[in-house]
């Protein structure tokens, strides 16, 4: 039962993550790129702890929390990127 | 080492000292080189008794014997009969130079180093056994003639004429070496005495024609024959002392001693006999036609030496013909080798001679050129006489000793017309009749440098000093050798028992039994014999010629100059490096584009071949674990991001995909369980991509367009050709799987034997740590690289 209903989830994050790419691919803008890239961070966190369900394995718990943290950093860098043209600014008085 | 090796190596020695010397300027440094070669000289003589008793003196000193190379010095017959030249002449040239070069304006110490390096490396060839030793000495002996010739460097001509030579002779010298090394594959021996005591047995060998013919390109290019002789003549920018020693009398009859030396390996086979006899007769009559068209005295000269060693050549070519013949009391073709021998010391003297004539002229008179020149008889009557003994002896008239060993060439090329072998039943005639119009244009242009030079109108206006008689030094070692013409001339016998016979011994050995030796009977009269009659024909016709001679020259100029090997050379060399530089140009493009596609064609092209060469293609699925549905999905996100990269117009958008790309490549860690490498790959992907945001963002403004990639069909074949080569060989090389994996043992004791559960992380830090301590040094670099280039390009401004 929960085989099937770990399956069922899988392919609706894979469905997700086409639209998703697809968006990436085509997004009008360059925000719509970025989100949609942070969306594919959040359903690759849900497909790695789908998989670990699959797999009986505790060690992908990590990568879980990596992608999390990874996904918000990527997207605050690019948000910035998008706003001042730099990520990490000098200091002012130099 | 023994007295005979120091003997051979002490001019190199001696020109170690140069530097002393340099500090006495008020003696004029070739005093202090002049008692080395006469030293060596008498050494050499006190070895007469030995080798005219068909005996001869070995002495080895080990230098490589592993590899079978020592030095073997070996004084026999025709080793010492050109180490008496070498020295006897070295010893006048040096004597004639302490005249002839000044001893403030010149560079006198480099010269006499250059000097004595030639002299002992040409010693070293004659009187070396083992080949390799020889070869390096002969080595040597183009250096330091390069260093000769171009000894006034300053002047373009020398400079032309220094790299001429060097380029054609160390050809030679190399495809000799080659010849070197086939020899000792066939015979296992590096020693000359061995491989002739062996040649029967290498008779056949399918590396024999080879060698013969590796070994005679080094002898025709030393020796200045067709079509190799155009070095010669632009080597007479050279000094002439140097010309006289080195273009006359030694370096160029190196050739001649291989030719003689290797005779007894080579001699009984048709080719040799068609090649040394051929190429000396064609170089005989091209130099000698050649010579009568120079204007400068000493072009004239580097011709005739050019004929003359032509000469000698066909001589021992046709010398070579008496191996046949086993029989010693009938062999008639034996004459020619004695000619030949016979003739390479006359022209050793009378051509020495004359160039120290020439040198004298140019010296007294500012010119060489026969058009400004006339009427010297009356200014320098001791000149006067030694040219004419020595042109008079060029040309083979009566008593002088050129004359005897024309009339002995003459019977040796008339002998021809008797051989039955090699197919001479028809073409034997041919020898006479070329040999006889060379020697009358010998003829013609030996009175040309004679009676253009000595007599007619003196054009004093046209000189740049007044003439006059040369200083008593620089006539010494002219008259000299003149007086040795006339000696030679008179009493030929002097030298047949001492230096001509046990020189034949060593080139035609095997004819003699046991105690025998060749006897050699020079006379200047032999009745009337075919012979004569043709030196009559030569003097009356040349006579005649020589009358004439303003008539027929301008036939010279309708020889079209294109035809001519001179240019041929030049051509070559500008085609080379036109050539290559073209060549170069065509495929070093400097677009990595360009390289890149080198790269990869090659890539696919010896993968493919060896991939289907050996037999390796094959697709085994037995072995293959089944696909799940994750699997194929995971690989349609990666196929579809990767393939998506290359049809999108913005960078920023491929960037992204990169991203994406990487994202489900760490997931695909993920579904082969390995988290470690998937935490990493997370990692560096994100950090990857925000340094290519870097980069992207940081492009020039004016190249910022943003457009598709290009199709091109070259890179989309080469692209998909690599993809395919390298799916084929991951293929082939999962179904070839030989061994099974060594995975098992670190299953079994990372925790046993290395205290961890993590097995990756026990591998990296502890099994194989050694690549994780390298790989930290990689990653140090790359951020001290970075560091350097970002903090290190203002100080490269302000240098700029």
């Amino acid at each position: 039962m929960l085989d099937i209903v770990i399956r069922i989830a899988l392919l609706c994050c894979s469905l997700a993550m086409l639209g998703l790419i697809y968006r990436v691919i085509k997004g009008p803008a360059i925000p719509d790129r970025v989100i949609a890239l942070d969306a594919v961070g959040v359903n690759l966190v849900a497909i790695t702890a789908l998989i670990s369900i699959v797999l009986h394995s505790s060690a992908f718990l990590e990568i879980i929390l990596l992608i999390g943290i990874l996904a918000f950093i990527g997207t605050i860098a690019f948000a910035k990127y998008l706003e001042k043209g730099v990520i990490i600014e000098r200091d002012s008085h130099r | 080492m023994s007295f005979l090796h120091l003997a051979i190596l002490s001019p190199l020695i001696y020109s170690l000292f140069m530097i002393f010397f340099k500090k006495f300027h008020r003696i004029h440094t070739g005093w202090f080189i002049l008692p080395l070669p006469i030293l060596l000289f008498i050494y050499f003589l006190s070895f007469l008794p030995v080798t005219s008793n068909q005996k001869m003196v070995t002495e080895t000193f080990n230098w490589i014997p592993s590899l079978g190379i020592n030095f073997t010095a070996k004084a026999d017959g025709l080793s010492l009969l050109f180490a008496l030249l070498i020295t006897g002449i070295g010893a006048l040239v040096v004597f004639y130079s302490i005249y002839y070069l000044d001893r403030m304006k010149e560079k006198l110490p480099s010269f006499y180093v250059y000097l004595l390096l030639f002299m002992g490396a040409m010693l070293g060839v004659v009187l070396s056994d083992n080949l390799i030793v020889m070869y390096a000495f002969w080595e040597l002996t183009s250096f330091s003639s390069f260093l000769l010739i171009g000894y006034w460097y300053g002047r373009e001509q020398s400079r032309y004429g220094a790299q001429k030579s060097m380029l054609i002779t160390v050809f030679g010298g190399l495809a000799m070496l080659g010849g070197i090394i086939l020899l000792y594959i066939m015979t296992r021996t590096f020693s000359i005495s061995e491989i002739a005591a062996e040649s029967h047995s290498i008779w056949g060998n399918s590396l024999f024609i080879p060698a013969l013919l590796c070994i005679l390109l080094g002898a025709f290019t030393k020796s200045a024959q067709f079509p190799f002789y155009i070095w010669l003549p632009d080597a007479m920018e050279a000094p002439t002392p140097v010309s006289a020693y080195l273009h006359s009398a030694t370096m160029v009859k190196a050739g001649i001693y291989l030719v003689a030396r290797f005779t007894p390996v080579f001699g009984d086979s048709g080719v040799w006999f068609w090649l040394v006899s051929g190429i000396g007769l064609i170089t005989l009559t091209w130099g000698s036609i050649f010579a009568a068209k120079q204007t400068d005295l000493k072009g004239i000269l580097a011709f005739s030496t050019v004929s003359q060693l032509g000469l000698i050549m066909s001589l021992l070519g046709v010398g070579s013909a008496a191996l046949h013949y086993a029989d010693l009391d009938e062999n008639i073709y034996i004459v020619a080798v004695s000619a030949a021998i016979f003739h390479l010391i006359n022209h050793a003297t009378f051509k020495g001679s004359l160039f120290m004539a020439v040198g004298i002229i140019d010296h007294e008179t500012g010119t060489r050129d026969i058009r400004k020149l006339g009427g010297l008889m009356t200014f320098m009557p001791i000149t006067f006489t030694v040219s004419i003994i020595g042109a008079f002896s060029m040309a083979g008239i009566p008593p002088f000793n050129g004359f005897l060993s024309k009339e002995m060439f003459f019977t040796g090329m008339v002998r021809v017309t008797e051989m039955d072998l090699f197919h001479l039943e028809t073409w034997g005639i041919l020898f006479p009749v070329i040999a006889w119009v060379a020697s009358v244009f010998t003829f013609v242009y030996s009175m040309i440098l004679i009676f253009k030079t000595f007599t007619g109108n003196v054009q004093l206006e046209k000189l740049d000093r007044q003439p006059h008689e040369a200083p008593l030094g620089m006539l010494i070692p002219p008259v000299i050798l003149v007086s040795l013409v006339v000696i030679f001339g008179l009493f030929p016998n002097l030298l047949s028992d001492s230096l001509i016979s046990p020189a034949m011994a060593e080139i035609l050995p095997g004819l003699l039994g046991a105690g025998e030796e060749f006897t050699v009977h020079i006379s200047s009269w032999h009745g009337f014999t075919i012979e004569v009659f043709m030196t009559l024909g030569v003097v009356i016709l040349g006579i005649i010629l020589y009358r004439t001679f303003p008539k027929w020259k301008t036939l010279y100029s309708k020889i079209p100059e294109r035809m001519s090997l001179f240019r041929l050379y030049d051509q070559l060399v500008e085609g080379a490096q036109s050539g290559s530089y073209k060549l170069t140009k065509s495929f070093m493009t400097g677009s990595i584009h360009s390289y890149l596609v080198y790269i990869f064609a090659f890539f696919i092209f010896i993968l493919t071949a060896t991939l289907i060469g050996k037999g390796a293609l094959k697709v085994d699925t037995g072995n293959v674990s089944a696909i799940g549905i994750y699997e194929w999905i995971l690989a349609l996100f990666v196929a579809a991001g990767a393939i998506s990269i290359l049809f999108v117009k913005s960078r920023m958008t491929s960037i992204i995909l990169l991203g994406a790309v990487g994202y489900t490549v760490s997931l695909f860690y993920v579904l082969f369980r390995a988290p470690d490498l998937a935490l990493t790959q997370l990692v560096i992907e994100t950090i990857s991509v925000a340094l290519f945001l870097v980069c992207f963002y940081h492009l020039p403004k004016l190249r910022k367009y943003e457009t598709r990639i290009r199709f091109k069909l070259t890179n989309a074949l080469i692209s998909i050709g690599v993809g395919a080569v390298v799916t084929v060989m991951a293929l082939s090389a999962h179904s070839n799987k030989l061994f099974d994996s060594i995975s098992k043992y670190y299953v079994e004791n990372t925790y046993e034997k290395a205290a961890g559960k993590n097995m990756v992380n026990v591998i990296l830090v502890d099994f194989r740590g050694f690549d994780t301590l390298f790989e930290i040094t990689v990653l140090a670099i790359a951020s001290l690289g970075i560091y350097g280039m970002i903090k290190l390009r203002g100080n490269r401004r302000k240098e700029g």
